[in-house]
């Protein structure tokens, strides 16, 4: 069945749409992560215009977010506080973000800029989340070499000034990490359409030393108002955020990450972790093809002043 | 020779050119084209009648339909590699180039419109496009505009139909025309010229209008007239499906 997205201006097909939420649905259940990342690039791939596909996009996001959050926000494994921090410093990047996306889209490249940033953060995410899941594995095979959990590992992070007590997450810490972390998510979010929970989770973990636990509920709850608020601006500079679309991806979304929820607790952890590590290279080593060979067709045709 | 003179004469007698001896009585299929959500493309049926005032000339006449989008500005992009990896590098504006476009002959192109009047009517697709002042850094700024056509006749925006017009008996003709799925809204400006020899010898023009209805429109609207409150709109569906959702899986596992 063929449906026309009046923004998108191009007709694609219904089913369609509602497996690719259907596909990302089950992925970001298994893995708990919100799959923007691949969402974006299937919809470039099925031929709904990059500025559509961006900003539809985030709008799909806070609905599986919102979905998400309801489930963590009942085992209280959300530290509002600590969200609160890091969104003050997302709703900045989202704002810079934009104007980036904008300034980019003047010049023509927002499509490489876009592309670029899938590569490098798919990539290294990607890269270190194989290489540590295959030491997990190893570790778990023979335990004698297991190292001594290590917490609260102090770094430079915890010289910073301006401290803040973070009940939920434990910590005491400066709020410049929190704020610069959301920042430069909302960045990416209002950039390449995806809630960057997969940055914003390491990040978390690795930077903030904030318990696993907590980690992914916290997230879920910033990542909300990130995208909403990109959503809103990309609806008010650029036009681009098609309803039925978001509603047929959110659709085949929500089923799908019930399924996947229930697919993710069958499999051991470290096996999860290992093929989403090679999912996101799978999509890294794809676009990174686009951009290092000859394209079919070199040339492109972009409306002028852009929809 | 009798009837070529006898068929100059007519013509002198019943209008002061001889283009007034035959013109074009059109049928459109529809003229009227809606956007809905289930839009899929449409294909329009042109058929006419030619009204004559004369007798019958030897020289064939010929039929060439055109139906143009409204035209918008673009810009096309070449990439080229720099680093390694590919990127727009020279771009070249288009000053006017029709969304849609497609034009259909009774006869081969060579014999249903010469090169002059193809150039006064703009029939052809290169001659539909409209490129001045192209910046001089981009070289051969042919080559952007051939891509452009290139482009847009791989995803059916641009159609060149030679002997797709059915011409019968001199009189009626018949043609259709496949408008793809991916059309922008407007009036659609479509041409019927009568040719003799490679020279126009009657005009007439109508329009066929592209809207969105419904759904389609209202959303379209919205968008770009209340941007803040559509924003709005979006966001709040998509809170409610994903409360909605959770909800309702949390029921069903309990129930």
């Amino acid at each position: 069945m063929q449906i026309y997205l009046p923004i998108a201006e191009v007709s694609v097909n219904a089913f369609l749409l509602l497996g690719i939420g259907g596909i990302v649905g089950i992925l970001s259940g298994m893995f708990g992560v919100g799959g923007g990342f691949l969402m974006t690039p299937l919809l470039f791939f099925i031929g709904i215009p990059p500025a559509v596909a961006v900003a539809t996009g985030a709008n799909q996001i806070v609905a599986s977010s919102v979905s998400g959050l309801m489930a963590h926000l009942k085992r209280k494994t959300v530290d509002l506080k600590m969200g609160t921090v890091l969104l003050l410093g997302g709703l900045g990047g989202v704002a810079v973000g934009v104007l980036v996306f904008n300034f980019l889209k003047s010049l023509g490249q927002v499509d490489l800029f876009v592309t670029l940033c899938y590569v490098v953060f798919l990539g290294i995410i990607g890269g270190l989340m194989f290489v540590e899941s295959l030491q997990a594995i190893r570790r778990a095979r023979n335990p004698a070499h297991t190292p001594a959990p290590r917490r609260h590992n102090r770094n430079w992070v915890h010289a910073l000034p301006f401290k803040m007590r973070f009940r939920a997450s434990g910590l005491y810490i400066s709020v410049i990490p929190p704020v610069l972390v959301g920042f430069f998510v909302g960045m990416l979010s209002a950039v390449m359409g995806v809630g960057g929970g997969f940055i914003m989770v390491p990040a978390m973990i690795y930077l903030l030393g904030m318990p696993t636990k907590v980690v992914i509920g916290t997230s879920l709850f910033q990542i909300i108002f990130v995208a909403g608020f990109s959503t809103l601006l990309h609806a008010q500079t650029n036009y681009t955020v098609d309803l039925p679309l978001a509603l047929l991806l959110l659709i085949g979304g929500v089923v799908g990450a019930q399924y996947g929820t229930r697919i993710g607790v069958k499999l051991r952890a470290e096996q999860l972790r290992i093929l989403l590590a090679i999912l996101v290279l799978l999509v890294c080593f794809k676009l990174a093809l686009d951009l290092l060979l000859t394209p079919a067709e070199l040339f492109s045709i972009m409306p002028l002043g852009g929809r | 020779m009798v009837r070529a003179l006898f068929a100059l004469l007519v013509a002198l007698a019943f209008g002061p050119t001889p283009s007034a001896a035959e013109e074009v009585v059109l049928g459109l299929s529809k003229d009227r084209v809606a956007i809905t959500a289930r839009f899929d493309g449409s294909d329009i049926l042109i058929f006419g009648a030619v009204k004559r005032q004369a007798a019958l000339q030897d020289d064939p006449l010929q039929v060439v339909v055109t139906i143009a989008g409204p035209s918008e500005p673009v810009v096309v992009r070449r990439k080229d590699r720099k680093l390694g990896i590919w990127v727009n590098a020279a771009a070249v504006e288009v000053d006017a180039a029709p969304s849609f476009y497609a034009v259909a002959t009774s006869a081969p192109w060579a014999d249903s419109l010469s090169e002059v009047e193809d150039l006064r009517h703009k029939v052809s697709i290169p001659r539909a496009i409209r490129s001045v002042g192209a910046p001089a850094e981009a070289g051969n700024s042919q080559d952007f505009t051939d891509a452009l056509i290139r482009i847009r006749q791989a995803n059916g925006l641009y159609q060149v139909a030679e002997n797709a017009v059915d011409f019968r008996e001199q009189t009626l003709f018949s043609t259709s025309v496949s408008m793809p799925s991916n059309l922008t809204e407007g009036s659609y400006v479509t041409r019927i010229f009568l040719t003799r020899g490679g020279n126009v010898v009657s005009e007439y023009e109508t329009t066929i209008e592209v809207d969105k209805v419904g759904l389609e429109r209202l959303l379209f609207t919205m968008s770009r007239q209340q941007p803040l409150a559509y924003g709005l709109m979006s966001i709040a569906i998509a809170v409610l499906a994903g409360w909605g959702a959770s909800t309702a899986f949390r029921l069903m596992r309990q129930g």
